[in-house]
């Protein structure tokens, strides 16, 4: 019978407000994920384009290549430009994305040490070109965006990749806040099934929750040894309310944002996602369920700035990870907004 | 579109669905099991005259559906002959017609009949009362005295034939019988006496079916009709024993002759028989029947499309299998739909060999698609390649098992080559971003689809119901799109999502 208790009975996980795959596809993204409104957030360019129309901090743009004729003109390009990202509008999970760190002497130096020639680089652009990275092969755009500085507070966190906060906006209302920080054995990638440490945080305060590896409580990085419990995301604030401006900046209901901390400009949309995964309940214990039904029942057209704090009202909750410490009075926050 | 819309067509394709297939059940009497064996016989008439140098007609009454049979087919074989059916409310018959013919002739005509219980008659038109043909003295008192004892021993239709036939034939056989038949042969005087007294009734044949009898000839029956004219009974002309035996073939029930033949001499039509079980499905395709449309069929098709049409219709099964493994269980595969089409090749060649076969190519494929990925080609160019590796794979393979004398290894043909390259490809790619891990996991799911799809489509119950039921196909696409509703958990999330359940409990 040892193998039973893996398993768990459906009332269980219905108590506990959980959403499983088929509800979240037939009920919150077919109903309110429009099927037109995809290419803005599966192509990249688009997506970063949007956001600077709309006033949401991404990455800065250096440039964009659209023809094999202009990968003969990337060097100018890159002159003058310390550490650059080069990515696929189209790529998916995270393939073709080039980071070079810093230029010294014209070679390209990678996070890891390795160092590249322009023709590498070149090289690496005109495959994203051709479609080696994108959906299906069909022909892609090459994103030149400015080098993430991640925030110093939260480099202890995290082992070699950029940590991301994923939040879920639902209607505009951000419902649900988690931090992946990548571990080795993730090889530096932000990928829960991977490995990655996932921990959930309290939309009030952006405190942590609760962690997860491999779907199973962890209380400390496993590589860098250092305590989760003290993780608190700064400018968290400013971080919900950028993830709640998507919400009139795609029109798509159910969202997930990806968001990163730079040292310099702060809270900084990367990447949208109009499929996000479910993992999120895993890292914060608990079903996102009850979210989204008191959320279905707010009216429309609610200004930004009051979801953020309808949310941080009515989801704050208590860290699992520290001992009946009580969270910072809710009202605070809320008063705030 | 609204729920309510929804749950309407969904019960509307149910109930056609199920509709339809009980009326093909009823009507057609296609059973619910395929082991299913039914009793057809197979009857030959042998039609023999000498012609007479000059132009032939030959009217062959022809038996039709009635209690206890069905005609499933009819052949003729008589070379040279012009043949036409025709039907009218007497009967069916053949007439065949040439313009010149010499010498002895043999024409034949088999049929089919299958034995059922619930066939059952065509609704007969008792003949009119002939007028009578006065008996010359001293036969007329004869009759009438014969009729009238009968008569007043009887009290209906029915019996009053049966008294008749007793003084007639039976132990109370009288003088006045046996004068009358001087004139007259048993059955055409019981005949004649009934119309005498106004009852309606006629002469007709039958054939006593015994397995493996030849040259048998029909028998005949006395048909009496109450005094409604809408129920008739059938009794022996000898021992007026009423009522038609199981084994009885009503061949010709107008009352006219059996076989009618002008311009030739010396003819005889006799019949040999034989019975044999044949599966029901069987017996169904031989349905002899009209085609309208509301027994719409594949039967209806030549034989060549309908075993296309048996593949063609398991395909809903397969794809209700993944819709089912997806949805309800959580299976991860490589390809929605790809397990289907790799089920579909394991029907060729079974399952042992369609796995190792499957296994086989898709290692070598993965090997050589991580060597082309060095090549850095484009996609388009990259599955070209990885299906002309396909196809040497699968070449090379046949070659060898045909030359190691394994004529398994044969089937390997049958595998849909450029579905395997996509699988291959997307294998590749799956390994490159997630690692092997993932490639086993979607690789098994995959295969754990398709060895259930197989399981399921070539099961003798679902290939019988699919093929002979299109109105299962309603309820599978009723099915398929309820579960496309379904909003519950899956199985597999079970397991996923227990560490949320489990720390509930220590606090």
């Amino acid at each position: 019978m040892s193998w039973l208790t893996n398993w768990t009975w459906p009332t269980r996980l219905r108590d506990k407000g959980i959403i499983g795959m088929n509800r979240r596809n037939i009920r919150y993204i077919g109903r309110y994920n429009s099927r037109r409104l995809y290419p803005l957030v599966d192509d990249k360019l688009k997506t970063k384009l949007l956001a600077q129309q709309y006033g949401i901090t991404t990455p800065e743009l250096i440039g964009t290549v659209t023809t094999q004729f202009g990968v003969k003109h990337i060097g100018e390009m890159l002159t003058g430009h310390a550490g650059f990202v080069i990515k696929p509008a189209k790529g998916s999970g995270g393939k073709g994305i080039l980071v070079i760190e810093k230029v010294e002497d014209n070679a390209f130096i990678k996070p890891s040490g390795a160092k590249l020639s322009l023709t590498d680089v070149e090289r690496h652009v005109s495959n994203i070109l051709s479609g080696l990275y994108s959906l299906g092969g069909s022909p892609d755009v090459a994103v030149i965006e400015t080098l993430i500085n991640f925030d110093e507070s939260l480099m202890d966190y995290t082992y070699e990749g950029v940590p991301d906060i994923r939040v879920i906006v639902f209607k505009g209302y951000p419902v649900m806040a988690m931090m992946r920080l990548s571990t080795a054995a993730s090889d530096g990638k932000a990928n829960l099934h991977q490995g990655a440490v996932g921990v959930g945080l309290n939309i009030a305060t952006g405190a942590a929750l609760r962690a997860v590896q491999f779907d199973r409580p962890c209380y400390s990085h496993p590589d860098t040894g250092h305590d989760l419990a003290s993780l608190v995301v700064p400018q968290w604030e400013t971080l919900l309310n950028l993830a709640a401006g998507c919400y009139e900046m795609t029109g798509l209901g159910y969202l997930g944002t990806d968001m990163v901390l730079d040292r310099k400009y702060g809270p900084m949309l990367l990447e949208l996602n109009a499929r996000p995964g479910l993992a999120i309940q895993m890292t914060n214990g608990e079903g996102l369920r009850r979210r989204l039904d008191l959320i279905e029942r707010q009216p429309d057209g609610v200004p930004p700035k009051q979801r953020v704090a309808f949310a941080q009202h009515h989801f704050a909750r208590q860290s699992e990870l520290v001992d009946s410490k009580p969270v910072e009075s809710s009202d605070t926050t809320s008063t705030g907004a | 579109m609204s729920r309510l819309m929804f749950y309407i067509i969904v019960g509307l394709l149910m109930v056609v669905g199920i509709a339809t297939s009980v009326q093909r059940h009823v009507q057609f009497e296609i059973p619910w099991l395929p082991g299913e064996q039914r009793q057809v016989w197979e009857i030959e008439a042998g039609i023999t005259f000498n012609a007479q140098n000059g132009p032939v007609q030959v009217d062959l009454a022809l038996p039709s559906h009635q209690a206890g049979y069905r005609v499933l087919t009819e052949n003729t074989a008589s070379s040279g002959y012009g043949l036409a059916y025709q039907a009218d409310e007497l009967g069916r018959t053949a007439r065949w017609t040439i313009r010149e013919a010499v010498g002895s002739q043999t024409l034949y005509y088999s049929v089919q009949m299958l034995v059922s219980q619930d066939a059952r008659s065509p609704i007969q038109t008792p003949p009119e009362v002939p007028v009578a043909t006065p008996w010359e003295s001293p036969y007329d008192t004869a009759a009438s005295q014969l009729i009238e004892q009968a008569w007043a021993r009887s009290a209906n239709n029915a019996t009053f034939a049966r008294e008749l036939i007793l003084d007639i034939n039976g132990e109370r056989q009288s003088e006045n019988a046996r004068l009358l038949l001087t004139q007259e042969n048993p059955a055409a005087l019981v005949v004649r006496l009934l119309n005498q007294a106004g009852v309606l009734a006629r002469e007709v044949s039958g054939l006593l079916l015994e397995d493996g009898r030849r040259r048998q000839t029909l028998s005949s029956w006395i048909q009496v009709f109450d005094e409604s004219g809408e129920e008739w009974s059938i009794f022996h002309p000898l021992t007026g024993e009423q009522g038609k035996p199981d084994n009885l073939l009503l061949w010709e029930t107008g009352g006219r002759a059996v076989l009618e033949v002008q311009g030739g001499t010396n003819s005889r039509v006799t019949f040999s028989m034989m019975t044999h079980d044949q599966p029901a499905s069987a017996a169904v395709r031989n349905h002899y029947s009209e085609d309208t449309l509301l027994n719409f069929s594949i039967h209806s098709l030549p034989l060549e499309e309908q075993a296309l049409f048996q593949t063609i219709l398991l395909i809903p099964i397969g794809a209700l299998m993944v819709v089912f493994l997806r949805v309800l269980v959580g299976i991860k595969t490589s390809g929605t739909f790809m397990p289907v089409l790799i089920a579909l090749a394991f029907i060729q060649t079974t399952l042992p060999t369609g796995l190792i076969g499957f296994l086989l190519i898709v290692a070598v494929g993965l090997i050589i698609r991580n060597y082309l990925s060095y090549l850095n080609l484009l996609l388009v160019a990259r599955v070209s390649a990885v299906i002309i590796t396909v196809i040497a794979i699968i070449s090379i393979f046949t070659v060898l098992a045909y030359r190691m004398g394994l004529s398994a290894g044969l089937t390997i043909t049958f595998f849909p080559m450029i579905i395997l390259a996509w699988t291959i490809e997307r294998m590749s790619i799956l390994w490159e971003e997630e690692g092997p891990k993932q490639v086993l996991i979607q690789g098994g799911g995959s295969l754990i689809t398709a060895v259930l799809a197989y399981l399921a489509m070539n099961n003798p119950w679902v290939r019988h119901i699919t093929f002979n039921f299109l109105g299962v196909q309603l309820i599978l696409m009723a099915l398929i799109l309820l579960l496309g509703n379904y909003t519950g958990y899956r199985l597999l999330e079970l397991r996923r999502f227990k560490p949320i359940t489990d720390d509930e409990k220590p606090s």
